[in-house]
């Protein structure tokens, strides 16, 4: 009883740990002064103000833009890469398996170099479209790597009968091997969209003058001291989702109960 | 549907953010300034009264604009460089020359400052002075049992671990070349080595280095004594009365930040109508009190409601104080990479 | 679409070029022309491009190199703090029993959508003289902790950042152990600690391995950390890196630097990747 107590309590003190900065930053939000060293009492006008922040609001725009779609970028192309390399020979695959793993060991610092050195190269212009694609090459592996384990479990056999019985291939694919794949295929793109959203490496490197992120306005910002309306907007962002999430588990949990009593 | 739900919710969030642009008609300016260096309020009317979009990015020193303008990579219109910087930009054939047909608003500007500017772009071929200043040291009065009148203080074994210095390599250099006694622009190495020294001993009783941040760590008292451009200390001096900002007796730098257009500019007109635009009296004026930053522009002072502020000697310094201080010169640039090497040696250390 | 012709072996081969091409195409063009961008460059000098090892020999000038050794240092120390601090946190976890794995990599994951950069500037807040842990302490009539601005602060501030890449994949391996498992060692006697250690330890090495790697090289290589919670004073590769990109514009310079702690990182993982059996990759999630 004791241990177990001991168990949940660290788990606890991580916790606290993890969130404490965040709840710092939503108390912020509410300080009236504009230093974030000085208390200077309740206030509600950063998030009026932020949603007047042109500057504040194209940076989440472009963030949420970028995020998304070199997410889905990156499952697409990661999905398929990973049915290929599965269907690979043993020796070429372990081949592209070491390449794919070159960005998951290398620093951010390395590939944001690397790919805006390869942009100067081929004059491609920085802008929207090399932060997209460099962030989509980056998160490319975790897809791969996530989608891997679960086209392993699935058996060959069964695509191989809808062939039999006279499916198309891509049909074939959408119906048996992607609804068993699916889970690592969400995932792959959570984790995807997750870090792309919370990147500043990659972009710092691979962006021009006119892309903001949300990233790199707080960092033009960290020494000068950050404006009180990003912290209300990155209150707003993580309660939103903060609430999502548990909206999405309570119904899940509901629909998990009435399962379980319809089967009674 | 789990998954359907998913990506409803994140295509939702992503058009709610990206779908509101809008049209101008006449085209853009590229504006690349300092970090809250402007109201933002000023940018919105600008692209109201000419219906030309700003772009606008930041930056937080020179050291770091500089490569962006001569890569060329990015085609800024307009830039805010210091004194040193305009010169060398000038030297390497960087920068447009002003049509001022399109400048008018030039008239607004004190002629002192203008002749000032001459020093480092002879005729004002290149740049409209935006705002000035000097670097002090700012101290709070109940930190500290003394008035502070010379950069020992911030040499002093005292105030270990409560002296913010500035984290910049002409500065911060220049700084510890006064106290010696030297020149700000000197290209001495010897002189340079010397203040090197000076700066590794300072070190350890340095809290930290540090530009913009210097202000809210005043504020909060994290330390007696920073280093600070006085634009920071009016600002400061409002959230906390105790602090005090003060020119040292061995005098310090004097620095003007000009607006520049680069040759690469693609919108060399829009970025003079921007020029125009920040010579304007009230456009100056707003500016100065939202950044506190003190303004050339003559018109703009006479507006100032505030006789205090008008008069301060912060933001309007005395002759006698300027006459101590220093311009930063460009120097030939194998000397300015010999004070950037200084610099990172010392800051390299682990002390 | 057509019905598949020829035998299955034929429309086997046919897929996997059909899909393998694309791959590969994009691996030759995302991944590895862009390392052999920064070999060009580190490899060639600044004027005039002639081949040399100038710039390798950067990293051990007197002052790289203590920026070297110190970055390695704090990297060290924070990968073995969050090792220790994640493994019995996955184990307590693990302990909970839930049925899905959904939960905890929510719940560990979803700091990470409040901005990480804001998330490293509150522990200012948190550090500093009068942050609020001081203000705590004295309250309560302890002497202050002078942290901020100390390598102390960039490990507090790496750990941080960089506890959920621990975390998530050895939990993830944790909670994939069968009971039965440890249920035979025990009833074939095992006492709690040769369980732990001769069971649960080399079962998990896959998820320790990728969480060490996830949290060593960012920790390595970051130049955000520092500039946030160091105040200028510590001075670290990443930063060194970056400033020759973005400050001196030497890009040769920055490009040989990479180029010796990339290799230096590659080396660090093959040897902790010897000891890993499965040279599939575990899948780092």
């Amino acid at each position: 009883m004791v241990k177990r107590l001991l168990q949940k309590g660290y788990i606890g003190l991580v916790v606290v740990f993890l969130y404490a900065p965040i709840l710092v930053l939503a108390v912020l939000s509410f300080n009236a002064s504009k230093s974030r060293a000085k208390w200077g009492g309740f206030t509600l006008k950063w998030y009026r103000e932020m949603l007047e922040n042109e500057k504040i609001l194209n940076a989440l725009g472009t963030t949420l833009l970028l995020a998304f779609t070199s997410a889905l970028l990156a499952t697409v192309l990661g999905t398929l890469a990973a049915v290929a390399m599965n269907r690979m020979k043993r020796l070429p695959r372990a081949v592209m398996m070491s390449i794919t793993n070159i960005p998951l060991l290398n620093s951010e610092i390395v590939t944001g170099i690397s790919l805006m050195l390869l942009y100067f190269a081929v004059s491609f212009s920085l802008g929207f479209s090399s932060v997209l694609l460099a962030l989509t090459a980056a998160h490319m592996p975790y897809v791969i790597l996530s989608v891997l384990p679960k086209l392993k479990q699935t058996s060959r056999s069964t695509y191989e009968a809808a062939l039999d019985l006279g499916a198309p291939p891509v049909a074939a694919f959408f119906r048996i091997v992607l609804p068993d794949i699916f889970p690592g295929v969400l995932s792959g793109f959570m984790l995807a969209f997750t870090l792309a959203l919370d990147d500043f490496v990659i972009t710092h490197f691979t962006k021009n003058a006119r892309v903001n992120t949300l990233s790199t306005v707080i960092y033009a910002e960290t020494r000068r001291g950050i404006e009180p309306e990003i912290y209300a907007l990155s209150t707003v962002m993580f309660t939103v989702v903060l609430v999502l999430l548990i909206v999405v588990n309570r119904s899940k949990a509901k629909a998990a109960k009435k399962a379980a009593e319809k089967q009674r | 549907m789990k998954k359907c739900f998913w990506i409803g919710v994140l295509l939702g969030f992503v058009f709610l953010c990206a779908g509101c642009k809008k049209e101008y008609a006449n085209g853009e300016v590229v504006v690349f300034n300092w970090g809250e260096y402007i109201d933002e309020d000023v940018i919105k009317m600008f692209e109201e009264e000419y219906d030309i979009e700003v772009v606008y990015d930041e930056f937080t020193e020179n050291e770091d604009m500089y490569p962006l303008i001569n890569i060329g990579e990015v085609n800024y219109d307009v830039v805010c460089p210091s004194d040193y910087m305009v010169s060398r930009m000038i030297q390497e054939g960087l920068l447009a020359e002003l049509n001022y047909d399109n400048i008018p608003n030039i008239k607004n500007i004190d002629p002192e400052y203008l002749k000032s500017a001459e020093e480092f772009d002879p005729g004002n071929r290149y740049a409209v002075p935006y705002c000035w200043g000097t670097v002090g040291i700012l101290y709070n009065k109940t930190m500290v049992d003394e008035e502070i009148t010379s950069w020992s203080a911030i040499f002093d074994e005292k105030y270990s671990q409560n002296i913010l210095m500035i984290d910049s390599v002409r500065d911060g250099m220049g700084i510890a070349l006064k106290y010696l006694g030297y020149s700000m622009n000197t290209d001495n190495e010897s002189e340079l080595e010397e203040a090197k020294q000076l700066l590794i001993r300072q070190r350890p009783l340095v809290q930290g280095y540090f530009v913009d941040e210097v202000r809210n760590k005043m504020i909060g008292e994290e330390a007696a004594i920073g280093v600070i451009y006085s634009g920071e200390a009016i600002y400061t001096q409002r959230e906390n009365a105790d602090l005090v900002y003060v020119v040292p007796e061995e005098g310090s730098n004097v620095w003007i930040d000009g607006w520049v257009i680069p040759k690469n500019a693609k919108n060399k007109e829009n970025a003079e109508k921007w020029i125009n635009f920040m010579c304007r009296e009230d456009i100056a004026l707003m500016n100065f009190e939202e950044i506190t930053y003190s303004t050339p522009n003559k018109a703009a002072r006479e507006l100032i409601e505030d006789e205090d502020i008008k008069n301060s000697k912060v933001a309007f310094p005395d002759a006698e104080t300027l006459q101590r201080c220093e311009a930063f010169r460009y120097l030939e640039s194998g000397v300015e990479e010999l004070y950037m090497e200084k610099w990172n040696e010392m800051k390299a250390m682990q002390n | 679409m057509s019905k598949p012709k020829g035998s299955l072996a034929a429309h086997n081969r046919r897929v996997r070029y059909l899909l393998s091409t694309p791959y590969v195409l994009w691996s030759i063009g995302f991944i590895v022309l862009p390392l052999f961008m920064i070999l060009y460059y580190g490899m060639t000098s600044r004027d005039g491009g002639g081949f040399t090892f100038e710039n390798l020999k950067l990293i051990w000038s007197p002052t790289n190199r203590s920026t070297l050794i110190l970055s390695i240092q704090l990297s060290v120390i924070s990968t073995a703090l969050c090792l220790l601090i994640a493994y019995p946190l996955a184990l307590a976890l693990r302990a909970l029993r839930l049925k899905s794995n959904g939960f905890v990599i929510l719940l560990f994951m979803l700091p990470m959508w409040m901005n990480f950069l804001l998330r490293t500037i509150a522990w200012q807040n948190i550090l500093e003289k009068n942050g609020i842990i001081n203000t705590v302490l004295s309250a309560v009539g302890l002497p202050k902790l002078n942290i901020i601005n100390t390598p102390t602060a960039i490990v507090l501030g790496m750990v941080y950042d960089f506890l959920p890449f621990m975390i998530i994949p050895i939990y993830n391996v944790l909670s994939k152990i069968d009971d039965n498992v440890i249920q035979a060692a025990s009833d074939l006697g095992a006492n709690y600690f040769q369980i732990l250690f001769r069971v649960i330890l080399p079962l998990s090495k896959p998820g320790v391995i990728s969480g060490l790697t996830m949290v060593f090289v960012p920790s390595l290589t970051t130049f955000v950390i520092s500039d946030i919670l160091g105040g200028g004073k510590v001075l670290l590769i990443g930063k060194v890196i970056e400033q020759k990109f973005k400050m001196t514009n030497d890009w040769n310079a920055g490009c040989g630097l990479s180029l010796v702690l990339m290799v230096f990182i590659f080396i660090c993982m093959a040897v902790v990747q010897k000891y890993d059996k499965d040279a599939e990759g575990t899948g780092v999630w």
